[in-house]
C-alpha cells in the first residue's frame, strides 16, 4: 500500500470510529428514555453499523427513498433501536426523536416497522422474512438494470429459521451478486445462547456450501470489519457475498460487556448515565467535546 | 423537554394485570410440573421463547423431558407431531403469531389432519404487546377456527389456566390455547364452583339488563364492566366461553333465550372477523333467535404500536371502554 493510500485509511478509520461512537451514544439515550431496551444488541452491532452506513451504503440522508440508494433491510425488528440511532447519525431522522423513542405515536416504535420510520425499508420483527424479500428485491431490481444493491442485517437467530436457507439457496442459484448479506453473531437468542439454542457452526461453511462468498471478522474490529466490507463490494465472483460478524453485547461499555448475558440485557435506572460516561472513556472522549 | 412522564411501551415483559390485582407468576408453567408428575409422557417442547412463555418452568423441573428446537415454528410442530405418533403429549410453546401465521400448514396437516395429541400453548394473543402487527396476534382465533380437528381454548386468568393444562391432557386430541404469561392476574376464585371444562360456557354473573357473552382477559374486562355498572343500578350478565371451538351452542342459546330481551354483547381480545362474536353471531342467526347484537373486539386492521393501556382503550376493550359501549347501546 502507498504512502497516501495508508494514510487515508487511517483517516477512515478514524472517521469510522468517531460514527460508532456516536451511534452507541444514541442508542443508549433511546434505551435511557424507555428504561429499557435491546442496547446489548446495540452496542454490539454500532460498528458494522458505522461500516454499512458511512462507508459502504449509497444514500442520500435528505430522501431515503431515493430510486438509486441501496436499500439496508432490517430484518431483525427488535434491532430497529441500532438502526435508529445509525440513521440519526446519518441525518435521515432528526436527533430530537430521540426522547419520543418507544412511546406512544413515536416514528420510532420498539420494533422496527416501514409505515413509522423514514429508512426502515421493511417491517422486521416476524424473523426469517428479509433475506427473502432480498432476493426479491435483488431480482427487481436486475430487471430494472440498476445498479443499486441490497443489503440485508440478519441475527444468528434467524439462522433457525428455515426461511433463511430457503433464501440462501434461491440467491446463489440465481446468481445475485447485488445481494450482501451481514450476519451478526452475538451467540445470543431468546432463550440462551445460540450455540446452545440450536448449534450452527461452522456458520460460514455452511453459507460457502450453498454457493455463496463468505467473510467472517471480528464484527468490533472496525478495521477487519472494513476490509471485508471492501474485499466483499470489490469482488466480480458473481455470487451473492455474506460477512459474518462475531460480535459481543454491550460492546463499549465496560460492565455492560460483563454482565451476564441475555436477550434482554438488565441496565438499573442509574446505570444509563454511567453507561453514558464509560463510553465516554473508552473513547477518550473529554465531556463538553462530543 | 416535556416533564410528563411518558408511557413505556413495555412489550415483551408486558403485564396485563392491574395495579393492585392479585396474580399468580406463570400459572402455565407450574401447572404443567404438576401434570408432569402424574404423567409421564407428557414433553415440553419450545421455539426459542421458553423463557416467554412459562415453559421455563417446567425445563428447570424436568430437563430431561424439554427439547428446545431453536428458532424454528415450522419444525416446532412438525416434531410436535412426530412426538405424538411415538406416543408422548408434547405442549409445544412459541408465540400466537408464529403459531397462527407461520405454522399453520405444519399445524393442519401434520397434527390436526391426523388428530394427534398435540397441546400448542402460545402467549401473546391478541393485543397483549404494543410492539404491533409482528407480534400482535390479533386474528389468530379466525385463522383456526377453519381448522377440522383443532379445539381452540382462550383462558381468562391464572385460575383457568391452571385448570386447562389437567383438561388437555386428559383431553385427546389436538388443542390450541391462547396463554397468558408471566404475573397472571386470578379473578375467576371469586366464582364459588367455577370449574374451567373444554366445551362448556360457564355463567359467571347473571343479569337482566345485557348479556355479555366473553373469552380470555375478556371476561375479566367484562366482570369488571358489570361490577361497575351495578353500581350504577344495571345488572350485565357475564357468561364466560373459555372454548372458542367446539363452541357450547346450547349453553349459549338457552342464555340467549332466557330473557330475549336482553341485548347481546360479545367481548373477545381479537379481530371482530372470524373469532367468538362471528361465531355466536351465526349460531344465534342459525337458530332463529333474533336478538341486539353487539361486538366488542379489535378492528379489522394491523393495529399501533405502543403502550398496552393506550392501544386498549384506542381500541375499545379496556373496562373503561367496555362499560361506554354497553351504555351506549343497552339502557
Ligand atoms: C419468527 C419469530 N419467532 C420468534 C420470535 C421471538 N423472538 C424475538 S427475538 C428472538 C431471538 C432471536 O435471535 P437473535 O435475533 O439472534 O436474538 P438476540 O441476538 O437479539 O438475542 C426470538 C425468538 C420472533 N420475533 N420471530
Ligand atoms: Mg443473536
Amino acid at each position: 500500500m502507498s504512502q497516501t493510500a495508508t494514510a487515508s485509511k487511517a483517516d477512515t478509520l478514524k472517521a469510522l470510529r468517531q460514527r460508532a461512537y456516536n451511534i452507541r451514544r444514541h442508542a443508549l439515550r433511546m434505551g435511557e428514555v424507555q428504561g429499557q431496551g435491546y442496547v446489548g444488541q446495540a452496542l454490539g452491532i454500532a460498528d458494522v453499523l458505522a461500516v454499512s452506513y458511512f462507508h459502504a451504503l449509497k444514500i442520500d440522508p435528505r430522501n431515503p427513498e431515493w430510486e438509486e440508494r441501496d436499500r439496508f433491510l432490517l430484518s431483525i425488528g427488535h434491532y430497529a433501536i441500532a438502526l435508529y440511532a445509525a440513521l440519526i447519525e446519518a441525518g435521515v431522522i432528526s436527533e430530537d426523536e430521540i426522547e419520543d423513542y418507544g412511546s406512544d405515536d413515536s416514528i420510532l416504535p420498539m420494533s422496527g416497522m416501514a409505515a413509522y420510520t423514514p429508512g426502515m425499508e421493511i417491517t422486521g420483527g416476524s424473523l426469517g422474512h428479509g433475506l427473502g424479500i432480498g432476493v426479491g428485491m435483488a431480482l427487481g431490481l436486475k430487471r430494472k438494470q440498476s445498479t443499486s444493491r441490497i443489503f440485508n442485517l440478519l441475527s444468528d437467530g434467524e439462522l433457525n429459521e428455515g426461511s433463511t436457507w430457503e433464501a440462501v439457496a434461491s440467491a446463489s442459484h440465481f446468481k445475485l451478486d447485488n445481494l450482501i448479506a451481514i450476519v451478526d453473531v452475538n451467540d445470543q437468542q431468546a432463550d440462551d445462547k445460540s450455540s446452545l439454542v440450536l448449534n450452527y457452526e461452522p456458520i460460514a461453511d455452511k453459507w460457502t456450501a450453498f454457493g455463496w462468498e463468505t467473510y467472517r471478522v471480528d464484527g468490533n474490529d472496525l478495521d477487519a470489519v472494513l476490509e471485508a466490507f471492501d474485499s466483499a463490494l470489490a469482488s466480480s465472483s458473481g455470487k451473492p457475498r455474506v460477512i459474518i460478524c462475531d460480535t459481543l453485547m454491550g460492546r463499549g461499555v465496560p460492565f455492560l460487556e460483563e454482565r451476564d448475558k441475555t436477550h434482554f440485557i438488565r441496565v438499573d435506572e442509574n446505570e444509563w448515565s454511567v453507561a453514558l460516561q464509560k463510553l465516554d472513556d473508552v473513547y477518550g472522549i473529554q465531556s463538553g467535546e462530543k | 423537554m416535556s416533564a410528563k412522564k411518558k408511557l413505556k411501551t413495555s412489550a415483551m415483559i408486558a403485564s396485563i394485570a392491574g395495579e393492585d390485582q392479585p396474580t399468580t407468576a406463570a400459572p402455565f408453567g407450574h401447572a404443567l410440573v404438576e401434570a408432569a408428575g402424574k404423567n409421564d409422557k407428557i414433553v415440553g417442547m419450545t421455539a426459542d421463547l421458553g423463557k416467554y412463555t412459562d415453559l421455563h418452568i417446567f425445563a428447570q423441573a424436568y430437563p430431561e423431558r424439554y427439547y428446545q428446537m431453536g428458532m424454528a415454528e415450522q419444525l416446532l410442530m412438525m416434531a410436535g407431531a412426530g412426538m405424538a405418533r411415538e406416543g408422548f403429549i408434547p405442549f409445544v410453546t412459541t408465540y400466537s403469531v408464529f403459531a397462527s401465521r407461520r405454522a399453520y400448514d405444519f399445524i393442519c396437516l401434520a397434527i390436526a389432519e391426523e388428530n394427534l395429541n398435540v397441546k400448542i400453548v402460545s402467549a401473546l394473543p391478541g393485543l397483549t404487546t404494543g410492539y404491533g402487527p409482528s407480534h400482535q396476534a390479533t386474528e389468530d382465533v379466525a385463522i383456526f377456527r377453519g381448522m377440522p380437528n383443532l379445539t381452540i381454548l382462550d383462558p381468562c386468568d391464572a385460575v383457568d389456566i391452571e385448570q386447562s393444562v389437567q383438561a388437555m391432557v386428559d383431553f385427546n386430541g389436538p388443542v390450541y390455547l391462547r396463554l397468558l404469561r408471566g404475573k397472571v392476574p386470578r379473578v375467576l376464585d371469586r366464582f364459588e364452583g367455577y370449574r374451567f371444562e373444554i366445551g362448556k360456557a360457564k355463567q359467571l354473573i347473571d343479569g337482566k339488563d345485557a348479556l355479555i357473552i366473553s373469552s380470555g382477559l375478556m371476561t375479566m374486562r367484562a366482570i369488571e364492566a358489570s361490577d361497575e355498572l351495578k353500581e350504577k343500578g344495571k345488572s350485565v350478565a357475564v357468561l364466560h366461553c373459555a372454548t372458542i371451538k367446539p363452541l357450547d351452542s346450547q349453553t349459549i342459546l338457552d342464555e340467549v333465550r332466557r330473557h330475549p330481551d336482553r341485548p347481546v354483547f360479545v367481548a373477545e381480545n381479537h379481530s371482530v372477523v372470524g373469532g367468538l362474536g362471528e361465531s355466536v353471531a351465526s349460531l344465534l342467526m342459525k337458530e332463529g333467535v333474533a336478538v341486539k347484537f353487539y361486538q366488542i373486539g379489535l378492528p379489522d386492521e394491523f393495529l399501533d404500536a405502543g403502550a398496552l393501556p393506550t392501544l386498549h382503550d384506542r381500541y375499545g376493550i379496556s373496562t373503561k371502554e367496555v362499560v361506554k359501549t354497553i351504555e351506549q347501546n343497552a339502557f
